[in-house]
């Protein structure tokens, strides 16, 4: 039987120059908590050019896989950070879901009917694995000064900053911080010190979540039972992770003794009956939940911002904790760092909070209503799950009502004070959405639309221009991109992309002569029906958080 | 569209009956689950949010106590 699958790296501590010394450390960017979060926000600010510290209580990375189930948006900006092509290489792809009920499949889905993206709906790799490469990344860009063993004990706050107290096995020491990522989870020290209500539901249930190592036959699938044979009354899902790790979430009931369920021989005893007698496995990483949704009301105060779980917090049906939380860094990385240089004002921070508190209350609800239909409240309830389960094995019509979890979709921004509506045509993608892949070539080499675009962390100008020779010069500060859908004549044109299926015109909703201006984080921030200069710059100026001229 | 609420049964105890029909031999918790598969394939048909809001105010409305 395959014994351990992974062991936790220990990071050292290294003592900081700060401590035993009067004067108070000064730092531009600091990051408390160096979890999925605050290390994808330091990586991302080191890629835009922009130092920070990031400071840890601990020495390590997750304990127990936790975050699994890595969407394609999530994919999508570690590509753009660096590092999509591992997520994929390590991890496991997959695009079908499968339900049972009962005793019996009730249906199955696919979660990316269609080819032609650079990275597939999900793809499923513990936690641990990606902490690491974002430690070794952060590390690799000689900007990231990252501080183990040292926990936030306390902050004031004020207008102009934070000052911590900072406490190390060597000593405690004093840090000011002219802008603070409060990255530091669910249990959050700096939301605590700064007195702030997360607020929200617990869910009146409990969860096993157990990390098995097995050989079972089978597939990549997401697997998902109600009240099946195997654990009655009750619901489990089934996830793939590399290495013959397999991920077995069991529903308890609130009832369950969350200190007896974490008993190896009880939790194999469930595993066991699960699998029948003749797969063999052990046990890896064992744990019981019981989920929360909550929030604050707010994630920008003063010069402190909330990110991820310190922000807001959600069951995992749907998978929307960590890749919201990547999301949040993708949304504020770019302001700050236009912000700390001086290119835009401190309000552009404003839309942080604007954009990622609607985007946190969808998530919310999404998972709320997963919760809902796995844990019925009431007789009523029980009966039209059931029903609906019941149905859904013959009748499509049905299928849509099941709830085993909305899996995380991107937040479309919209109603953002940062987009310019109006100007585009109704057929193309509307401002706030996120980007879309497509295939295309590029000097006749195969390549991804999405890898071109912001690809110098700049705003783009993508421009749909079917002779290549009309597109126009994007103001300062935008790079542009040419999506052609006529095969550029040899050797002319460089750099002008060949839309060979039409698919990237047919995602954008785009004719020939339109554009669309696309922020830093790859979001729509306007569309036009072929661009004047005056009228790129203006929707740029509004992007960049500039008042109406 | 709004609700109709005139009678449009053409049988109307016809209907009443192969209702009753439907439910006879099922304890209460199946009887419970044969609603819930009526309410969810009656609402797929009809297929109009308004309309399915209106129908449950309105039923919620109509009954009597707690
Ligand atoms: C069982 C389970 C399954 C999940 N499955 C998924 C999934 O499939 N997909 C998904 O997207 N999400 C999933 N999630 C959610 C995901 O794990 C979290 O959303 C994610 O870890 C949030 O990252 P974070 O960095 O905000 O917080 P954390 O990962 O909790 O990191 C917080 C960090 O802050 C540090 N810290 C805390 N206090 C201090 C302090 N005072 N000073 C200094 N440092 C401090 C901690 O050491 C830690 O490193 C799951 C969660 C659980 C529990």
């Amino acid at each position: 039987m395959p014994g351990a699958t992974y062991t936790n790296p220990r990071f050292p501590f290294r003592r900081p120059a700060a401590l035993g010394r009067a004067a108070v450390e000064e730092q531009r960017v600091v990051i408390v908590g160096g979890g999925l979060t605050g290390l994808t926000a330091a990586l991302d600010l080191a890629r835009r050019g922009v130092p920070s510290v990031l400071l840890d209580e601990d020495d390590t990375v997750s304990e127990g896989s936790r975050a699994i189930c890595w969407a394609k948006r999530t994919l999508e900006i570690y590509g753009r950070l660096g590092l999509g092509e591992r997520f994929l290489r390590r991890g496991i792809t997959w695009n079908t879901g499968r339900v049972f009920f009962g005793d019996r499949e009730a249906y199955s889905f696919d979660l990316l009917p269609e080819q032609g993206h650079e990275y597939p709906a999900f793809v499923n790799l513990p936690q641990y694995h990606a902490e690491e490469w974002l430690v070794a990344a952060c590390e690799g860009t000689g900007l990231v000064d990252l501080r183990w063993r040292s926990r936030v004990a306390a902050v004031e706050n004020s207008a102009d900053g934070a000052m911590l107290s900072v406490e190390t096995p060597d000593g405690a020491y004093r840090l000011r911080a002219e802008w603070l990522l409060a990255c530091d989870g669910a249990r959050s020290a700096v939301r605590r010190a700064l007195d702030l209500p997360f607020t929200g539901q617990v869910f009146r249930d409990r969860f096993l979540i157990a990390d098995v190592v097995m050989r079972p036959p089978f597939p990549a699938e997401r697997r998902f039972w109600f009240d099946p044979p195997f654990h009655p009354g009750q619901s489990v899902l089934l996830h793939q992770q590399p290495d013959d790790l397999w991920r077995i979430d069991f529903q308890l009931g609130w009832d369950a003794d969350p200190e007896r369920e974490r008993e190896p021989e009880r939790v194999s005893a469930r595993v066991r009956s699960m699998l029948g007698p003749d797969i063999p496995f052990a046990l890896e990483w064992v744990s019981v939940y019981t989920f929360r949704c909550r929030r604050l009301e707010r994630f920008r105060h003063g010069r402190t911002f909330f990110l991820g779980d310190a922000a807001h917090q959600v069951s995992p049906f749907g998978a929307r904790g960590g890749n919201g939380s990547v999301q949040d860094a993708d949304n504020l990385c770019w302001k700050l760092a236009a912000v700390v240089v001086g290119r835009a004002p401190e309000t552009l921070l404003d839309s942080y909070d604007a954009e990622r508190g609607p985007a946190a209350d969808e998530n919310i609800l999404h998972s709320t209503r997963s919760t809902d239909f796995i844990t019925p409240k009431s007789g009523a309830a029980l009966a039209y799950r059931d029903a609906v389960l019941e149905l859904a094995e013959q009748h499509a019509l049905a299928r849509p009502l099941v709830n085993s979890g909305r899996l995380s979709r991107p937040a479309v921004l919209a109603g953002s004070p940062l987009s310019t509506p109006g100007a585009a045509p109704a057929a193309m993608l509307p401002a706030g959405s996120p980007p879309v892949d497509a295939p295309v070539l590029r000097d006749g080499q195969p390549e991804w639309l999405l890898r071109r675009l912001n690809a110098d962390g700049r705003f783009t100008l993508l421009a749909f221009d079917d002779t290549g020779l009309h597109a126009p010069a994007g103001p300062p500060g935008v790079g542009l991109v040419v999506v052609s859908g006529r095969e550029p004549p040899a050797g002319r044109l460089p750099g002008v992309l060949f839309d060979h299926s039409g698919l990237a015109a047919r995602r954008w909703g785009c004719a020939p002569g339109d554009a669309l201006l696309l922020r830093p984080d790859g979001h729509v921030a306007a569309g036009f029906r072929t661009p004047a200069r005056d009228a790129v710059q203006a929707a740029q100026r509004r992007a960049m958080g500039h008042a109406a001229a | 569209m709004t609700l109709r609420t005139e009678p449009r049964l053409a049988d109307p105890d016809g209907f009443y009956a192969a209702l009753m029909e439907a439910h006879r031999g099922l304890d209460e918790a199946a009887s419970r689950r044969l609603d819930a598969r009526l309410v969810i394939l009656l609402a797929n048909h009809i297929g109009d949010d308004a309309i399915l809001r209106e129908a449950l105010a309105l039923a919620r409305a109509a009954g009597r106590g707690a």
